[in-house]
């Protein structure tokens, strides 16, 4: 287990890294934001108007260790203040809200996106030059299209034009949220669009990625022999090809997550999708800093929390790397 | 005195020689259609906001001019408040390359010093480098640049460039310092060493050379990284919005209810141009790539025997990583990484 332990301290670095920017962005920006927000936002208490002096590090709010150290001990209680918009709405309880719908969706599709890409990169690289080839130029016009913009055409084409899907929210107006048929019915009928969404236009870049380590794959020696063999091709495809091929692919899997989370972000408030997207977009139109920022921290920890169970996927699927583990 | 002269135009003359001239010919078809594609919007860039029909910005206060659909007056249709579409386009897609491509030129930049420099020192600082390399990876940049913008009071073009090139360095690092490590041993690189060469000499003038196709990949990749992005933040409202690129385009046509709206001719075309603009760079890549891996070319240079598509001789695939052995405290900031698992040279060492 010691490689996961040390990936484990390595993320712990990471996500130290990330709340350390945190802390210094608003320090190292010039002028004095607090009174730009409390003439924006009439209705602040006083109290929230030391909440964010302390936040923004202006006023005399002691030596900048002192600070930092409030800061990281605020951010381990899951404190992150209140938010200004939405006052007197503590930032932990909107996150809480959002949260769960950017997890199932923008997880379910990405997990959905890989998988098939994966598979058709196989099936592409195995039959190089064949009949999925053909389609790359239009996959990969696909994949260069931004996220919101594709959302806005699938909206306009499926939601205005044909009535199939409904235009925005996540579920259904006059609906109360709970574990009940018709919320959770109109949930996933809400959700199906910008799923829809993420998987085309995310597929591409896996199915390529694939593909390619999968032709270089093929050429090695070993698959060579494995056909000389005279196995199945099934077998060869993928007990031999495919098994080596899809370790570089997890490995790109980690790096690309926080591309897709971004683009999913984005994407969601072309469909006013109840999620940390919308939130964000909010919070930087009406400049609240303390939901920003949180939000920041919280999507870098997913990210690094995506990484590190795509690293122990990586144990389990390589021979290679569990005999390692094993004689540590 | 009077050899030298003649060693050196022997030598130009076979230099010159090197670059094939037939090298559009062996270019990938795939790679030549986003030359194509990236040079018309390239001289849309210079020439687009010379011809204009109309002051993008100019608002028409009359009642009809709002909304209007294509017409032989307006090429494409109108916004809201009577701007012209084809004009804010021609407008938008200059301010939209330039970002791009100033982003890519001073993050690959970064890329090459830092990747470079880090695999060719090695140890130590080697270790370090691409400690603070894979960090800045796995922090997702959006995100951190919606945040650092949100900050800035105007949010021009200057902060959104400078804050991207920032951000956008380490993937191209990565990239770098493999393939160094990879030709850091070669023996002319070691042959310039033993003249005495300088570190940075040698950097520069010896590997960074043989280089060029990988660092080139990266700033396709860069830039499309950038345009993407940039594109996204003016979509959000993250940018100068009184300024005219395909992402305040964007921004204004959804804002204002295009869509609902019905008026395709508004949020079609920029979203039209960026997606372009990244399928020219997305080909460009892979014509990069092909030409660095001729595996993965067209199976139309391979030939077809006894039924089966062979290919010429399988060039022997670059390792992405020589490994090394790593002592000390290089040796445990290794250990954190995710290749440490797969460095068969450490796990040796441990027995």
């Amino acid at each position: 287990m010691s490689f996961i332990i040390r990936r484990l301290v390595f993320y712990v670095v990471a996500a130290w890294v990330a709340l350390t920017i945190n802390f210094f962005i608003p320090r190292l920006v010039p002028g004095n934001a607090v009174e730009s927000i409390m003439a924006k936002f009439p209705n602040l208490q006083p109290a929230a108007y030391r909440a964010l002096e302390a936040l923004l590090g202006v006023g005399n709010p002691g030596s900048i260790w002192h600070q930092y150290w409030a800061y990281l001990a605020d951010v381990s209680h899951l404190d992150f203040g209140t938010s200004v918009s939405e006052y007197p709405a503590q930032v932990s309880t909107l996150l809480g809200e959002a949260l769960p719908w950017t997890i199932i969706l923008v997880g379910t599709a990405t997990v959905i996106a890989f998988l098939v890409g994966t598979a058709l990169g196989i099936a592409a690289g195995w039959r190089h030059g064949g009949g999925l080839d053909r389609v790359l130029p239009g996959l990969m016009f696909l994949q260069a299209i931004p996220y919101f913009f594709f959302a806005l055409i699938l909206l306009e084409l499926f939601a205005v034009k044909v009535h199939v899907f409904p235009i925005a929210q996540g579920y259904s107006q006059g609906l109360i949220p709970g574990w009940h048929w018709d919320f959770i019915s109109s949930a996933i009928y809400h959700s199906l669009l910008p799923a829809l969404t993420i998987v085309l236009t995310s597929i591409a870049g896996w199915m390529l990625q694939m593909r390619n380590v999968m032709i270089t794959t093929i050429g090695e020696d070993y698959v060579v022999a494995a056909q000389a063999k005279g196995l199945s091709n099934r077998r060869v495809v993928f007990t031999y090809a495919a098994r080596n091929a899809i370790l570089p692919q997890l490995q790109g899997f980690g790096l690309a997550i926080g591309f897709v989370v971004s683009g999913a972000l984005v994407m969601e408030i072309v469909f006013s999708y109840p999620g940390i997207g919308l939130l964000l977009i909010n919070a930087v139109t009406s400049n609240d800093y303390p939901l920003t920022q949180a939000i920041f921290l919280v999507v870098t920890f997913a990210v690094l929390l995506a990484n590190l169970i795509v690293d122990i996927v990586i144990v389990f699927v390589d021979p290679r790397a569990r005999a390692r583990e094993a004689t540590r | 005195m009077t050899i030298a002269p003649a060693i050196g135009t022997e030598l130009t003359a076979v230099t010159q020689e090197a670059p094939q001239p037939g090298w559009w010919r062996r270019l990938p078809a795939k790679a030549k259609v986003g030359v194509v594609l990236f040079c018309l919007f390239v001289l849309t860039a210079i020439i687009g906001p010379l011809v204009t029909p109309y002051d993008p910005s100019y608002q028409n206060p009359s009642p009809g001019a709002s909304m209007n659909a294509p017409s032989a007056a307006h090429l494409l249709g109108t916004t809201q408040s009577g701007q012209d579409v084809l004009s804010q386009l021609l407008v938008g897609i200059r301010l939209t390359l330039e970002l791009g491509l100033i982003v890519g030129v001073v993050a690959t930049a970064l890329a090459v010093i830092v990747g470079v420099t880090g695999a060719f020192l090695g140890g130590f600082w080697d270790e370090l480098l691409s400690l603070v390399t894979n960090v800045f990876l796995v922090i997702p940049a959006l995100p951190l640049l919606i945040v650092v913008l949100g900050y800035f009071p105007n949010k021009g073009e200057a902060p959104t460039i400078a804050v991207l090139a920032l951000l956008l360095w380490p993937w191209g690092a990565r990239v770098m310092r493999a393939q160094t490590l990879a030709i850091r041993n070669r023996d002319f690189v070691a042959a310039s060493r033993e003249t005495g060469e300088r570190t940075w000499r040698i950097i520069a003038f010896e590997i960074v050379p043989n280089e060029v196709s990988l660092i080139a990949a990266s700033f396709v990749n860069t830039v499309l990284y950038a345009i993407g992005a940039s594109v996204a933040l003016a979509f959000i409202g993250v940018a100068d919005l009184n300024s005219w690129s395909l992402g305040t385009m964007l921004y204004w046509a959804q804002s204002q209810q295009a869509l609902q709206l019905g008026a395709w001719w508004w949020f079609v075309p920029p979203g039209l141009a960026v997606a372009l603009i990244g399928t020219a760079l997305v080909l460009l890549n892979t014509g990069i790539d092909e030409l660095g891996n001729p595996r993965l070319r067209d199976a139309s240079s391979a030939s077809r025997i006894a039924g089966r598509w062979l290919r010429p001789a399988d060039p022997t695939p670059v390792l992405s990583e020589i490994s090394q052995r790593r002592h000390g405290f290089a040796g445990f900031l290794h250990s954190f990484s995710r290749s440490s698992l797969l460095d068969q040279a450490e796990a040796g060492e441990r027995r």
